[in-house]
């Protein structure tokens, strides 16, 4: 399935590109205009530029342009070398990483085995206050409690550094590329707050000069001719036009004041493939949506909760809210992760319960009521600040319709007072939840979700044969066995259900009449540096 | 004069107390925190979060974080926003370009609203006067991002005769197309009142008077019904200086103009209680002037007018 889907993107964007190159009349690819900038929208940075502070779309589109690091992940989530030579382990506690030379930041330093110790000590400092500090968790010397030094970091010469773990993960070293593992030059040291005004990198880009980030409007890159990675810009560079409003950023898209979308708004789902013709993107993201039930609410505890959980599950039509209410740019879900992560699967055993089965879901609940009668309204909290209300309505409709109960959404505000309630577990109803990874691996889909105790399981979901089996994933050393162990893991979740999966959310893009060889990246964001203009 | 000028400044010093203590309480009772929402879906380190409230003061009780908030801007420090920009330098960069559409809207609005105003006032009844009223009730029905949309939609997209959005370029020539559309979001009221006072004025005394001396229209309009019916459409767009803001905040969104909307709109999205008061409150004082200016202007245009 994942080979076909991958097969169907592929052969979308080559014919999309066939389009395109008749336009233009140019032959694409190879020859391109190295001088030609091309425009992009994102959105201001929440936070100055530094790898380590920043966890949300507009500044990380920003660091992933401008740094390069250990590795990168290609159109498919593959994992390649970028600044390493190597990346070994044999027991996946101790890692060794060996780096090219030659590497050079912007502003001449070399990109040695200390600018990646020095970055992830400062990332991980507790007194820092790093929003990405987690992702240290696992190295050795790392704490929560007081600042204290990565002692499992150690420098073995200028271009050779080992990363030792306080226990086994066997996925380190494909999260290596994400943001927060960025090398950082010395003088980012002396004043962090200046280096985020104006950080200096080693990557595809770089900033375009000492004004380059324009405060609330663009930032401007420019082509970083000292880069020495595979991923060579097919173009001059890059203008990120910050768009509070993505229907701004569309009515640019539509009179070509704009290249590349990566978002069309939720408003424009009608009507965006008629209006830009060939020149749209619709493929499954990185993206999982779902629903949580906390496993200590009233009637959803031990085996009640499991049949009712179900029941629930079975009683939503995904097929049809993702055709009507989302114009199909949602694919409904049949496991717990995303189709763009290796080892993706959907024949997993249990798997039907994710499908629409009145009969089923209306037994199951009939078993539940005989544990202890239903009795109340079903509700799924949600925030109205975002584009919730329409789906929650309509699932809570299939619910009511199939299992004949009562069953509304229940909005909140923003999504901040949802958050606190739901982190201070205040919330007494189902709630939206979903999970966006930060790097294209099955575990991160898992670990962090349904673990015991884990940080972000909502739900306070416990399994033993879970736990066990995630652990025995992640100390595999073996890519393909640790890959079998999170899809048995998936298999007890989808009994569980701890929380309720509805859908992957696609990557919904359109680009100009004046690009080409427009591709996205396992993380929604279009591959910059492949972009050619045409006119 | 001069007491009546000082008195009414004055008068802003409780008002802004006031605004600002009644906006810090109304952001600092949002619920919902904001330090939380930072980390999205997933849940952060308790002890991270703890660090982060009180980098923001948020760990502190609410009298304190204003007073504390109060204490900083005397010394000129409007506080840090959660990007870790000074909020005092986003004012700065911010402010001038509403006031730059803000301008460009009520000039637009008052030369249309005034002239317009004025021959419907003359030609009460007639075909102009007709099509004039129908036109404008036909705006004043409309909300302003319907009018925005169509017009980004027509006459940027469509027609291609302007940029669709401001984005960077605040050049005046490219603020035009958003301007044009406050202006007609506030021309249909101002028309009106400026027809139905000229209507008034022509039927007055004086104008009989000033007629039965031999002026010619020439003189009499200009001196003496415009100037005379200029004084409720004056007060009004002091008032329609709110409208503004509020109608800024929407078309600045669908324009994309860097300005105090779309800064203000993101703020309180996230939370940010420095940006929000500090931004609020700059506002409340643009106000609290303006009102004293339109009061002063009364005194040009009615010198019976006086104060004491």
């Amino acid at each position: 399935m994942r080979r076909l889907l991958t097969a169907t993107a592929v052969a979308s964007v080559a014919a999309l590109a066939l389009a395109g190159c008749s336009n233009g009349g140019s032959e694409g690819g190879g020859s391109s205009d190295d001088a030609a900038i091309i425009t992009v929208n994102s959105t201001e940075p929440q936070k100055p530029l530094i790898p380590t502070n920043t966890n949300e779309v507009g500044g990380g589109k920003i660091l992933d342009s401008i740094f390069a690091g250990l590795i990168y992940y290609d159109v498919d989530g593959a994992v390649h070398n970028e600044v390493a030579k190597s990346i070994k382990s044999d027991d996946s506690v101790v890692w060794d990483i060996q780096l090219n030379e030659g590497w050079k930041f912007t502003n001449g330093e070399e990109v040695t085995a200390k600018s990646f110790v020095d970055a992830w000590n400062y990332g991980a400092l507790l007194s820092n206050e790093q929003l990405s500090s987690y992702f240290f968790e696992d190295i050795e010397g790392f704490s929560w409690d007081e600042d204290s030094e990565l002692t499992g970091l150690e420098i073995v010469d200028d271009y050779h550094f080992t990363v030792t773990l306080s226990h086994p993960a066997s996925d380190f070293g494909q999260r290596l590329g994400y943001s927060a593992f960025y090398p950082l030059p010395s003088v980012a040291f002396e004043d962090m707050k200046a280096f985020g005004e104006n950080p200096v990198g080693n990557g595809v880009y770089k900033l375009a000069g000492d004004d380059a980030w324009e405060h609330d409007v663009k930032i401007d890159l420019v082509k970083n001719e000292d880069y020495k990675g595979d991923r060579e810009a097919q173009n001059g560079g890059v203008t990120m036009k910050f768009y509070a409003n993505m229907d701004a950023a569309y009515a640019d898209l539509l009179s070509d004041q704009l290249d590349v979308l990566d978002e069309i708004p939720a408003s424009s789902f009608g009507t965006y493939e008629s209006d830009l013709g060939e020149r749209t993107v619709n493929q499954p993201s990185a993206l999982f949506e779902s629903f949580t039930i906390g496993q200590f609410l009233d009637h959803f505890k031990g085996d009640e909760g499991k049949l009712r959980r179900q029941a629930l599950s079975m009683s939503i039509n995904r097929d049809e809210i993702t055709d009507v209410i989302f114009e199909g740019t949602r694919t409904p879900a049949s496991d717990f992760t995303s189709p763009i992560i290796d080892g993706w699967s959907d024949e997993l055993d249990g798997a039907e319960v994710l499908e629409f089965n009145e009969e089923k879901a209306k037994d199951l609940w009939a078993q539940a009521d005989e544990i202890s009668p239903w009795e109340g309204t079903f509700k799924i909290a949600y925030n109205s600040d975002d584009n919730h209300q329409a789906w929650v309505d309509a699932v809570c409709n299939s619910i009511a319709n199939v299992l004949d109960i009562k069953a509304e959404g229940d909005p909140y505000p923003t999504f901040a007072e949802m958050r606190t309630k739901i982190t201070n577990r205040e919330i007494t109803t189902a709630h939206r939840s979903g999970w966006q990874a930060d790097y294209p691996g099955l575990y991160n889909f898992l670990g962090p979700l349904y673990g015991t105790g884990a940080g972000s399981n909502d739900g306070d979901y416990s399994s033993e044969e879970f736990d066990s089996l995630i652990k025995e994933g992640i100390s595999s050393t073996d890519a393909k066995v640790a890959n079998e162990k999170f899809q048995e893991a998936q298999e007890v979740l989808l009994q569980d259900l701890p929380a309720i999966p509805l859908w992957y959310e696609n990557v919904v893009a359109g680009y100009s009449t004046l690009v080409d060889n427009v591709e996205f990246g396992w993380n929604s964001v279009p591959l910059y540096y492949q972009i050619t203009k045409t006119a | 004069m001069l007491r009546y000028i000082l008195l009414r400044i004055l008068q802003a010093v409780p008002v802004f107390f006031g605004t600002t203590f009644l906006i810090y309480f109304m952001v600092f009772a949002m619920p919902g925190d904001p330090i939380l929402a930072m980390f999205g879906d997933k849940t952060p380190n308790p002890a991270v979060l703890e660090a982060l409230r009180a980098q923001y003061n948020l760990d502190k009780p609410f009298i304190l974080q204003y007073l504390l908030y109060i204490g900083d801007i005397f010394q000129g420090d409007f506080g840090i926003s959660y990007s870790g920009r000074e909020v005092s330098a986003i004012l700065v960069k911010t402010f001038p370009v509403t006031l730059k559409l803000a301008v460009m809207a009520v000039v637009l609005e008052l030369i249309l609203s005034i002239t317009i105003g004025l021959f419907s006032g003359i030609r009460k009844g007639k075909f102009f006067d007709n099509a004039m009223l129908i036109i404008s009730l036909v705006l004043m029905s409309l909300p302003i991002f319907v009018i925005a949309f169509l017009a980004q939609f027509f006459v940027a997209i469509q027609w291609g005769l302007a940029s669709p959005t401001v984005g960077g370029n605040t050049a005046w020539w490219n603020m035009l197309l958003p301007a044009i559309v406050l202006a007609l979001s506030l021309y249909a009221t101002s028309m009106r009142l400026m027809r139905g006072s000229t209507v008034e004025t022509l039927g007055n005394d004086f104008v009989r008077t000033a007629y039965s001396k031999g002026l010619s229209r020439r003189r009499v309009i200009p001196v003496h019904v415009l100037r005379n019916s200029l004084i409720p459409v004056v007060t009004n767009s002091a008032t329609n200086f709110g409208i503004l803001i509020v109608g800024a905040t929407v078309t600045e969104g669908i324009f994309n103009v860097p300005g105090v909307g779309n800064t203000l709109f993101q703020a309180i999205v996230r939370g940010e209680r420095p940006t929000v008061v500090s931004f609020v409150t700059v506002l409340v004082l643009v106000y609290v002037l303006l009102n004293i200016l339109v009061d002063l202007l009364y005194a040009v245009l009615d010198p019976r007018i006086r104060y004491v």
